[in-house]
């Protein structure tokens, strides 16, 4: 049971990222990538992380996934007549690299299976729950500091964006 | 029976792989950018099947760290996108070409 979710989320997330690489219409690209978002929340949910789940939806495909539809719509993108010049080198590079990746992942299965963790009990206790406490206990600088990026990634989207706010009355 | 974690390494590593090739045959910059999320996608599937199959939630912590990086990044990624826009009006990469002439 657990093997055909895994392989419907697998095989949907893989066809989507590559309909996002594939497609030249950008409109196609992020509708693809928000379908790909909802089949790794579910991937999550599969792993027992449904706070996650619940965040990739509510984050990536609520906020992120808009902001770049929005920026689509205001630029009126036209759809790409052709990639980039690069295209031979990249494409032989990536089946290299993928290549390489299914070889060592097939020696390495045998050699070390995964040692049994200790049971912790910290999973029953409820995924938010326990997420909560980790994050606000142990981590709780990291997360201060993750605050700290957010405001200086404000502060640069408007000073960016903003069409004169640099310039002044000086200009003529 | 539960999956395999090979088997998710495998799926991390073909997004991954997917978004590199992306960044590198894509003209348009805000494809680019979906291409980079794809990347941070793959890493939070990495963490967070690591995270399980080690009994461990620091990994689903660092998911949350990773979606910090990625906000910030559209929202700083986007505005350079508009204001490239509005000086060139292209957002073609091979169209950038200002510090080669």
């Amino acid at each position: 049971m657990d093997h055909i979710f895994f392989f419907y989320f697998a095989g949907v997330i893989a066809v989507t990222s590559l309909l996002v690489v594939a497609l030249r219409n950008p409109v196609y690209s992020a509708l693809a990538l928000l379908i790909m978002f909802f089949h790794v929340a579910g991937l999550y949910v599969t792993l027992h992380a449904e706070f996650l789940a619940a965040v990739q939806i509510v984050v990536y495909a609520g906020a992120i996934l808009v902001l770049y539809l929005f920026v689509v719509m205001l630029l009126n993108v036209k759809a790409e007549e052709r990639y980039h010049d690069q295209l031979p080198v990249a494409g032989l590079l990536g089946v290299m690299l993928c290549t390489e990746v299914v070889l060592l992942l097939i020696q390495s299965r045998t050699a070390t299976s995964v040692s049994a963790a200790p049971a912790d009990p910290v999973t029953a206790a409820g995924n938010t729950e326990t997420i909560g406490e980790v994050l606000y206990s142990t981590y709780l600088f990291p997360f201060e500091v993750a605050s700290l990026i957010l405001l200086v990634a404000m502060i640069g989207a408007i000073i960016l964006a903003k069409k004169d706010l640099l310039e002044g009355p000086s200009e003529p | 029976m539960t999956v395999p974690l090979s088997y998710y390494l495998l799926l991390s590593g073909f997004v991954f792989l997917t978004g590199v090739v992306g960044v590198l045959i894509r003209r348009n910059i805000i494809v680019i950018l979906l291409s980079v999320e794809l990347m941070l996608n793959a890493t939070n599937i990495n963490f967070v099947a690591f995270s399980e199959y080690f009994h461990n939630v620091a990994g689903q912590v660092f998911v949350f760290f990773a979606l910090t990086v990625a906000a910030a990044e559209v929202a700083v990624g986007l505005a350079i996108i508009i204001a490239l826009h509005r000086a060139n009006s292209s957002i073609y990469v091979d169209d950038l070409n200002l510090l080669k002439r």
